[in-house]
């Protein structure tokens, strides 16, 4: 058995905070930051990184390019 | 074994998606949100994933995608408003080997550029042609288009598109599909994960097809405009689902290749 694990790297200054990765997210990893980047926008990052499964939605609906992600599979021992 | 740490997750060997080496690293002049910068990626991962860079030519139009020759590393040429498939029919049949596409917004390619739409898919012009359909004029600052909604109201049409004054909204894919030159001609949008997936395979099929000489193929993507809607970018697209999908449905229109000339020649005239 493995466990998929994933993680994403939002490019903060690309980000213009439109709120589609977050809502494409089915596992809540995302939100926009209260904080703004250089040109005023509230950028995306990961609030709930442990939930994160790689599955790539946030990077796919992205207008901009901002999102890359990351995908390992984590061995599961048996109880 | 011990808790995964972030770090150890975000490794290079560990990548399985991010921007597409064709896209350049000049910021979109988009709004936040816009359906533009979607299709252009997946534009862009087409090319990537065919490894056809080197023998690519898109026709830019005019519209808020006006500059998208600033955002893939591409040959382009520019064209006037609503001429891109005309450009891009000259282009092609120079450049036979080449793939080429033409990109335009409903105000270009069913609004002041219709005829050379038409009549580029009824030559059958080996091309791809990406139509992003807002229903609106978005960069002229959000006038009704020929595809406007029943009701919608835009600038010039502050109650609402009204029938009896401007007519139906005009269903130029339908249209474009009954033509004998068309090979592939589908509707797709952008709005979800599983939709910019659907969305990616069409803009390749169709890629696809120039190479194989077999017709004109025409994506058209139902797209949003939240600044010429003056509604959020999550709301546009629940708008869009509810308003636009049950006139604009999306799949497969025609699938196949352009009609066989045969079919239709005529016995020469006898003196
Ligand atoms: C010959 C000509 N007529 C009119 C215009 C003004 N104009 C610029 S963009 C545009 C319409 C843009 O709408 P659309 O094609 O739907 O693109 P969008 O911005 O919505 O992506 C118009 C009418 C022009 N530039 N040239
Ligand atoms: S990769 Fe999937 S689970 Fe992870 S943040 Fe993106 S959408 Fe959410
Ligand atoms: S989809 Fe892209 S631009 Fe929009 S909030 Fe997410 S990272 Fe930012
Ligand atoms: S005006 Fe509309 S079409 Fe133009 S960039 Fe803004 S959202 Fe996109
Ligand atoms: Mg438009």
């Amino acid at each position: 058995m493995a466990k998929v694990k994933g993680a994403v790297v939002v490019d903060q200054e690309c980000c213009k905070g439109c709120n589609l990765c977050v809502v494409a997210c089915p596992e809540d990893v995302l939100a926009l930051h209260k904080e703004v980047n250089s040109k005023g926008y509230h950028y995306s990052h990961m609030v709930n990184p442990e939930n994160c499964i790689g599955c790539m939605n946030c990077g796919q609906v992205c207008p901009d390019s901002c999102i890359t992600v990351y995908r390992v599979k984590v061995p599961v021992a048996k109880d | 074994m011990a808790e995964l740490q972030i770090q150890d997750i975000i490794k290079p060997e560990n990548k399985v998606y991010g921007k597409s080496k064709i896209m350049t690293d000049t910021p979109l002049h988009y709004c936040y949100g816009c359906s533009h910068g979607v299709v252009h990626k997946l534009v862009a991962e087409v090319i990537e994933e065919l490894d056809i860079q080197e023998e690519t030519v898109g026709v830019a139009p005019v519209g808020c995608s006006v500059m998208m020759y600033n955002y893939l590393d591409i040959d382009w040429m520019e064209a006037a408003h609503g001429r891109a498939p005309a450009v891009a029919t000259g282009y092609k049949r120079v450049n036979p080997k080449k793939y080429v596409f033409s990109y335009q917004g409903d105000g270009d390619l069913a609004a002041i550029g219709t005829a050379e739409t038409m009549h580029a898919v009824n030559r059958g012009e080996n091309i791809v042609m990406i139509f992003i359909n807002n229903a609106i004029y978005g960069m002229t600052g959000g006038q009704m288009a020929p595809t406007t909604m029943i009701g919608q109201a835009t600038s010039t049409s502050p109650y609402g598109r009204n029938v009896d004054i401007n007519g139906y909204p005009l269903k130029i894919t339908e249209l474009v599909a009954h033509l004998p030159g068309a090979a592939y001609v589908t509707r797709q949008s952008v709005h979800t994960p599983a939709n910019v997936r659907k969305c990616k395979k069409a803009i390749k099929k169709a890629f696809e097809n120039s190479k194989k000489n077999i017709g004109t193929s025409f994506i058209e993507v139902v797209s949003t405009c939240n600044s010429g809607w003056k509604i959020d970018p999550v709301a546009a697209n629940k708008w869009m689902e509810e308003n636009m999908f049950p006139f604009y449905p999306l799949g497969d229109i025609k699938d196949g290749q352009r009609d066989s000339d045969e079919k239709y020649s005529v016995q020469k005239l006898k003196k």
